[in-house]
């Protein structure tokens, strides 16, 4: 796919990836042999019909394709740009191996920026009013899922969202570069439209408990996402200029730092900096410091190999200049008199014994410890659920890391009219692992609605 | 959007602002704070709530006009709209009964005291204010307090209200008020928050203060306002803002809170908090 040129795009904002041309799309559709058994379909979270709006594409029928995507995925112009397909259905194409797999999340957003591209979207058939009432809460992907479905079903459908944006890690974390805000809003406007209820600014648990909404609606999701941020509880970690990965992003996307002082929201010029972690929240810090003008550089306790980011985000930083430290641990922080983080001491590591996660475990060799000068760092090591919500709602189980127990195929908790999805239940995960649950809750819901 | 009922500069650069937010009044306890952002696209700021009314559905905050979003907050006119009120955040004030309470503000904290001492005074404690300013003419709400205290003490750098200097004087008064304090609240800038937990710790009162470390969303997504307390990180934003202020690290709070200021412009800066920690 066209991309930016890395010397270019490594100076602004603007999105990296080009997409599709029309004529690019329908070339590459008509490699797909349409399998009667799909594999791809099997590496798909959502199920999608692959093969399906594929065949559309190379008929030039782009109306039906989209209709075909939509039926199983709410957010395609979403997922076509930040799903791991490379380890989801184009890893198990059966052309991976015969010329190459079909790039299925490029058909995908093609697709999906075709339609945009045609003005109002085609408006989906809307159920009569049930009279039934569902509180979501949350406006990550998950939360608009449901809220999605269920108001095709008839059901009046509030979103009750923390923020003053809805959208969840979509806007406030994944950059611009990668996912242009406007898409998401388009998809936010569009559950407008449908007559979902956006009510913004409301944090639940605190301006209302689940509890109390129970009480004035017949159903409930959480969808509140994994939003509290991890620190390594290393020395110097409260120094000024040390940032978790969410508030360097929030400043950046949803308060749009990037445009300051033209937005009031200060980001701090710094010319080194330092990203902790090697997922793709780490990428996503280091590719926006870049941008900002710093010399950028990764640094994580294993190797290139064991880099849990996307591939091709990987390869976007390294193209854009990110610099990286691999099989390298921080241990201390140092900073000079006025509080500022100025020296980061690590240690260098090797790679072990495999752990539980199959990945070899780094082990510290003694007496490497050695000193990287640095003006800034974002500790990118990972976040687990807010405990707000569980904390202010009896009866609502919840796992050893904060994340709420609910059942995988129907999203119930234990407790009644509660459902939940997402990464508040699974932690950390994907935006279209967040909408497949968020698929399933709805199902259940509505069949308890159905029910009442 | 929410509306403004009411603005007003009580004094000097200090302003009180009324607005419409039933949601957040219905929840409020006192110790509370608010994020309100006054455009789109504008700036989060957290305020601590000096009043609300359930009934009526409205949350009052008193600010001083430090930068930018502050002075955008204070030229709002009523009638008009802002786009977020956010809240009721952070933990209430502990209220119980302790005996005597000595509740020191300072600042925007002689608003956001009163509804604290308030609910103390409902809750059979005795209650010794005492408000502590550059000048009598930037005391405001002395009624309102004088009608939840048992006493009022004033304390001004020049001398014009009350003892003269600084929270130094604090002994003096309690001396004064000649019974035991059982217990200190302070609200207002971190230098008063500091010094006053400096005094009150030689005199052996346990101490609460209300920290105001820079915050974005306030519901524990970001960590820029931790803090550390008794040697553990905190986010004062869920786990405060209430604190023991002999276990605050006051040097690490004072830096942080400073992390942007070559960014803001701080040109109406007229309170001067920073004298308390070079004056003797
Ligand atoms: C920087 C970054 C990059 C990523 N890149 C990718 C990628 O490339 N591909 C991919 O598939 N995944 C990626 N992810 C992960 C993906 O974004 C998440 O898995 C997904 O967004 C989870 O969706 P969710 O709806 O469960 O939660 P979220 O998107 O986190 O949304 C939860 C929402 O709930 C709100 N909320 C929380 N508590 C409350 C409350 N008490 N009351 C009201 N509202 C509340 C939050 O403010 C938030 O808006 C990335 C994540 C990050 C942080
Ligand atoms: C829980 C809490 C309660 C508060 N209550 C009040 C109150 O009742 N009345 C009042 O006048 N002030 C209060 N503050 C401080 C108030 O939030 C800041 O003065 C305001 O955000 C400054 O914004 P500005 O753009 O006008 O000033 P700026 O020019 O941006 O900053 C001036 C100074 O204010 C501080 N500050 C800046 N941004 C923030 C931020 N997002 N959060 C906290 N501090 C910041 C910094 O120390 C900075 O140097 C409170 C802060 C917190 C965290
Ligand atoms: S496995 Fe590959 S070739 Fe077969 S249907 Fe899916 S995309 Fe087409
Ligand atoms: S303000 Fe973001 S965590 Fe406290």
């Amino acid at each position: 796919m066209p991309k930016q040129a890395p010397e270019v795009r490594r100076r602004n904002f603007d999105e990296v990836a080009l997409g599709y041309l029309a004529e690019t799309a329908v070339q590459e559709a008509k490699r797909c042999l349409g399998c009667k058994k799909p594999k791809c379909v099997l590496g798909c979270p959502v199920e999608i019909d692959i093969p399906g709006f594929i065949q559309s594409i190379a008929q030039r029928d782009f109306v039906a394709g989209v209709r075909i995507l939509k039926e199983k995925n709410c957010l395609p112009a979403v997922c076509g740009r930040v799903c791991p397909q490379e380890e989801q259905c184009e890893e198990i194409c059966v052309l991976v191996k015969k010329g190459g797999q079909i790039a299925i999340g490029r058909l995908e957003r093609f697709l999906a920026d075709w339609e945009a591209g045609q003005g109002e979207p085609e408006m989906p058939q809307i159920s009569a009013p049930t009279g039934r009432k569902v509180a979501v809460i949350g406006g990550g992907p998950a939360g608009l899922t449901v809220a999605g479905d269920l108001i095709k079903l008839g059901h009046h459908v509030t979103i009750f969202e923390a923020l003053h944006k809805m959208g969840g890690v979509l806007v406030y974390g994944i950059p611009e570069f990668r996912l242009p805000k406007a898409i998401v809003q388009r998809e936010i406007d569009y559950l407008k439209k449908m007559g979902v209820e956006l009510v913004t600014d409301f944090v639940v648990g605190k301006t209302r408990t689940v509890d109390s909404l129970l009480e004035e609606y017949h159903a409930i999701f959480v969808g509140s996402g994994a939003g509290l941020p991890w620190f390594m509880n290393i020395p110097g970690e409260n120094l000024n200029g040390v940032y978790s990965a969410n508030e360097y992003l929030t400043r950046m996307n949803l308060m749009k730092g990037f445009q300051f002082p033209q937005f009031p929201t200060p980001i701090k010029d710094h010319s080194r900096v330092a990203v902790i972690g090697g997922g793709n929240v780490a990428m996503d810090c280091a590719r926006t410091a870049l941008r900002l003008g710093a010399e950028a550089r990764i640094i994580y306790r294993r190797s290139r190999q064991e880099l849990p980011a996307r591939l091709e985000e990987i390869e976007n930083a390294e193209e854009e200049g990110v610099i990286f430290d691999f099989l390298t641990l921080p241990i201390r922080y140092m900073g000079d008199e006025n509080g500022w983080v100025r020296k980061i001491e690590c240690l260098r590591m090797k790679l072990g014994e495999p752990d539980a996660s199959g990945r070899r475990r780094p082990v510290p060799i003694e007496g490497s410890e050695f000193i990287l000068p640095m003006d800034a760092v974002i500790c990118a090591i990972g976040n687990s659920p807010n405990p707000l919500i569980a904390a202010t709602t009896p009866g609502l189980e919840v796992g050893k890391r904060g994340n709420i127990v609910a059942d995988e195929e129907t999203g119930r908790t234990s407790k009644e009219r509660v459902w939940a999805g997402g990464d508040v239940v699974t932690g950390a995960a994907t935006v279209i692992q967040a909408m497949g649950a968020g698929r399933k809750a709805a199902r259940s819901i509505h069949e308890y609605l159905s029910g009442l | 959007m929410f509306k403004i009922i009411e603005s007003q500069m009580v004094v000097p650069n200090m302003h009180l602002l009324v607005v419409e937010a039933p949601a957040v009044a219905r929840q409020m306890n006192p110790g509370q704070f608010v994020i309100l952002r006054s455009e789109e696209d504008g700036e989060r700021i957290p305020l601590s709530v000096s009043d609300w009314d359930a009934k009526a559905g409205t949350v009052t905050v008193v600010f001083l006009n430090v930068g930018h979003s502050t002075s955008t907050l204070a030229s709002l006119e009523s009638g008009m709209n802002i786009p977020s009120v956010v809240g009721p955040l952070g933990n209430p004030t502990e209220i119980d009964k302790f005996g005597t309470v000595l509740c020191l503000g300072g600042c925007y904290g002689i608003g956001s005291l009163y509804p604290i001492a308030r609910a103390l005074k409902e809750k059979g404690n005795k209650i010794v204010t005492v408000i502590e300013a550059r000048s009598s003419f930037l005391f405001y709400w002395e009624d309102r307090l004088r009608e939840v205290s048992d006493q009022l003490f004033h304390i001004t750098r020049d001398g014009t209200k009350g003892s003269r200097g600084h929270v130094s004087r604090l002994p003096e008064i309690i001396k004064a008020w000649g019974q035991s304090v059982d217990r200190m609240i302070i609200n207002g800038c971190t230098f008063l928050l500091k010094r006053g937990s400096d005094v009150s710790r030689s005199m052996g009162i346990k101490t609460v203060v209300s920290l105001n470390p820079i915050m974005i969303d306030g519901t524990g997504m970001c960590g820029v306002c931790r803090v550390t307390v008794a040697e553990a990180t905190k986010f004062a934003c869920v786990d405060g803002p209430d604190f023991d202020g002999h276990e605050v690290d006051w040097a690490e709070l004072l830096q942080r809170r400073k992390q942007y200021v070559a960014e803001e412009s701080v040109s109406f800066r007229t309170s001067r908090c920073e004298e308390h920690a070079r004056r003797p």
